[in-house]
């Protein structure tokens, strides 16, 4: 399972290269749902299927989104020339990843083996969320009982970014 | 907003119900089984974002209907918002209680106070998302006018 995961990502890290590099916008947007999509994989691979759906169907919305608006705009990207001060962005930015990439390798190799090791919290979550909440689904009960703050601020996110929409998105005032 | 061709109107009269009706299932049964508020009402206001690029609405009419979902969304949350706070009319001085009885897990009633929270959440999502949607065609319309 961890070899389909790493080749699935290795999909990802390509998509999104390509994403950034592309010349036509409509490909680039598509590249775009190349990750989302690999991103549903690996959420059912490690069983996860509540995130599965949820990741699915927003991809597919945003996308459906992005196509009309790349639509409607223009298709053709402007091309930059790669300039003295480009060569130095990119040599900074090889240097903070070779950085971050040994550190992170120092790092794994202490970490618990993949899928085990809870900590205490999670721990009584799992094992006693059925009893508590009455809900066969430990998702649900975990978000709307023992995290229902969290889940009101999640909704309280939607409502104002809803208003921040309605607010900026108007050409003439309401009567 | 123009329309598409026939093909995609006949193919649209004939799944777009039944996308309403996944999501309202997904929602429903979001206590049971993977899915929840939040997707529920994702697939939901996929199926009216569906029709609508489908059939296509003239302008006034899209006014309407933004005003509409708007007032969905705000409904929603205040519902959401009484429900974290009715365990205060029991008595007791705990926020987000599940204080309705429990019943049997695994059926469809049962869980006490999960479910509404799933229903009102997601029609909130659900408004929302359309909103948004309407939001976006309705400034398109405004600037091409």
């Amino acid at each position: 399972m961890e070899i389909a995961i790493s080749v699935i990502t290795g999909f990802m890290i390509i998509g999104a290269l390509y994403a950034i590099h592309a010349r036509d916008l409509l490909s680039a947007v598509i590249a775009c749902g190349i990750v989302g999509y690999s991103l549903v994989i690996c959420f059912l691979l490690l069983k996860a299927p509540d995130l599965a759906i949820v990741q699915i169907v927003i991809e597919t919305i945003t996308l459906i989104i992005m196509v009309a608006v790349v639509l409607d705009s223009t298709r053709e990207e402007k091309y930059q020339k790669f300039d003295r001060q480009g060569y130095f962005t990119a040599i900074l930015s090889i240097l903070i990843i070779v950085v971050l990439f040994y550190f992170m390798m120092n790092s794994v190799s202490s970490l618990d083996p993949f899928g085990e090791g809870k900590l205490r919290m999670a721990q009584s979550y799992v094992e006693g969320a059925t009893e508590k909440t009455g809900s066969a689904n430990l998702v649900t009960g975990v978000v709307f009982d023992f995290r229902g703050y969290d889940t009101l601020g999640e909704a309280t996110v939607l409502v104002t970014a809803v208003l921040g929409v309605l607010t900026i998105m108007r050409i003439k005032g309401k009567k | 907003m123009k329309g598409m061709t026939t093909i995609v109107k006949q193919t649209t009269k004939l799944i777009a119900g039944m996308i309403f009706m996944y999501g309202i299932y997904v929602i429903v049964h979001g206590h049971l089984t993977p899915g929840g508020g939040f997707a529920g009402g994702v697939i939901m206001a996929g199926s009216f974002i569906l029709l609508i690029l489908a059939y296509g609405s003239d302008f006034l009419k899209l006014l309407k209907e933004e005003s509409g979902t708007t007032m969905y969304e705000n409904l929603a949350m205040i519902v959401v918002l009484f429900l974290a706070v009715s365990g205060l009319l029991i008595g007791t001085h705990v926020f987000f209680l599940n204080w309705i009885p429990k019943g049997t897990v695994g059926h469809l009633v049962s869980a006490g106070i999960l479910p509404l929270y799933n229903i009102f959440v997601g029609i909130e999502v659900a408004a929302s998302i359309v909103t948004i949607f309407l939001a976006l065609i309705i400034f398109k319309e405004e600037v091409s006018k």
